[in-house]
């Protein structure tokens, strides 16, 4: 299965980016692999509004089942939701554990945005 | 000449000082811009004149006629759309109303539709205080443009009070926006200090002069202070906490209803504002 990660970093040993539209990196990894087989440096973190949507509609085309982040806004959680992608949420600590949780299942599943509209803005 | 009230963060006494500015100098109108939280006729107990619904145009879709080709999302500019399969969602509070939608779609499967964000209130208080209330309806996202019909009934005679949203985000910055001085108003708290440090940067970067209103003076520390010395930031007012006050405040009684000193208190705040208002133009027409 494949899932994005908000990252502050290209790297299994980042850590997990507590925005999701604004983060630094969002990375695909196949869980079955563990091994990052997309994404990179966010380039919509530097959209002047609907960093979020923009985000969630990338992951949706990437073919990802889940998201692991911190915070998620409601409009980026409208189209994850859209998308039927799982929103895993409140994630923190390393790229590399934040997956063995998720596979261990462990992590919290958002059954509603987490932060208020454009938390992520400077 | 136009004042804009605001502060760093919520709770500072920003709407008091809004009110009781305007009810001290009189004739002149009071626009209420903080339009998640419009308190400032709970003071001024306006009468009120008109009541009209504020609305902001956005696309309508209709599914039945909609390929889900993706072209309204690829051209919107403000990423107020987004297509799946079988999917069209609108994040309202993002579009611009440039209508660039309507004419891409080859279906014709967007139509403009107006959507109610809340009420335009006008009412006219004691002293001859114009009073104009953006009321956004509870939950609403779409703070700016409510904020901008407000700024639209702006007085050209008179001297306009601006009560700004709290905090420093978009919304306080179109608020602020247009105006001769911002009267910052903070609490010396070490968090006052540091929400007052962000207010001072944003709307210096606006290249609107400021000064300040000490509020609860006689509780915290010197730190508001010393950093307005440092930035040359005028401190015009402190207002020590005053039990009489905070009882009027709770019955929703203006200070200089309640007590005639205030009365002379903002007087003269509001000349101390006119004077830094006439320096700041001389300084612009010499430089
Ligand atoms: S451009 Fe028109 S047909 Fe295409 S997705 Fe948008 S609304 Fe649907
Ligand atoms: S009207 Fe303009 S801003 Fe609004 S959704 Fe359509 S393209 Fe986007």
């Amino acid at each position: 299965m494949k899932v994005a990660i908000s990252a502050s970093a290209d790297s299994l040993d980042a850590n997990v980016d507590p925005r999701f539209g604004r983060c630094a990196s969002l990375l695909i990894v196949d869980t079955e692999t563990g091994e990052i087989v997309g994404g990179g440096r966010n380039a919509f973190a530097s959209e002047g509004g609907g960093a979020g949507t923009q985000a969630a509609q990338w992951v949706i085309e990437q073919g990802a089942e889940a998201v692991l982040t911190g915070n998620l806004g409601p409009n980026a959680f409208q189209v994850l939701r859209a998308g039927k992608v799982r929103c895993l949420i409140s994630v923190s600590g390393s790229v590399r554990d934040a997956l063995a949780a998720f596979g261990r299942g462990e992590l919290r599943e958002a059954s509603s945005n987490t932060v208020p509209p454009h938390s992520g803005m400077g | 000449m136009r004042v804009a009230v605001a502060s760093g963060k919520g709770g500072t006494g920003k709407t008091t000082v809004a009110v009781n500015l305007a009810l001290a100098r009189g004739h002149l109108q009071l626009l209420d811009c903080d339009v998640e939280d419009p308190d400032a006729a709970l003071f001024l107990h306006p009468e009120i004149q008109s009541v009209v619904p504020v609305t902001v145009t956005v696309p309508r879709h209709l599914p039945d006629r909609c390929t889900f080709c993706g072209r309204c999302a690829q051209l919107c500019a403000y990423n107020a759309i987004v297509v799946l399969p079988g999917q069209w969602l609108l994040t309202a509070e993002l579009c611009k109303d440039c209508g660039g939608c309507y004419l891409v779609c080859p279906e014709q499967a967007l139509v403009p539709s107006s959507r109610e964000i809340g009420t335009l209130i006008r009412g006219l208080a004691d002293h001859d205080v114009e009073v104009v209330t953006g009321d956004l309806r509870p939950g609403e996202a779409m703070a700016t443009p409510m904020i901008r019909r407000v700024k639209k009934m702006a007085s050209d005679e008179s001297p306009v009070v601006v009560d700004c949203p709290p905090g420093t985000a978009c919304a306080m910055v179109h608020a602020v926006d247009g105006a001769d001085l911002c009267l910052l108003v903070t609490e010396p708290t070490p968090f006052g200090c540091h929400d007052l440090e962000q207010a001072l940067d944003v709307v210096g970067a606006m290249d609107v002069p400021c000064a300040v209103v000490i509020n609860r003076s006689d509780l915290g520390d010197a730190g508001v202070r010393t950093l307005c010395e440092r930035r040359g930031v005028p401190v015009l007012l402190e207002i020590p906490f005053d039990r009489d006050l905070a009882e009027a405040y709770a019955r929703g009684q203006a200070a200089v209803d309640a007590d005639g000193r205030w009365l002379s208190v903002f007087r003269e705040l509001w000349d101390r504002l006119e004077e830094l208002a006439v320096q700041r133009s001389r300084d612009a027409a010499t430089r």
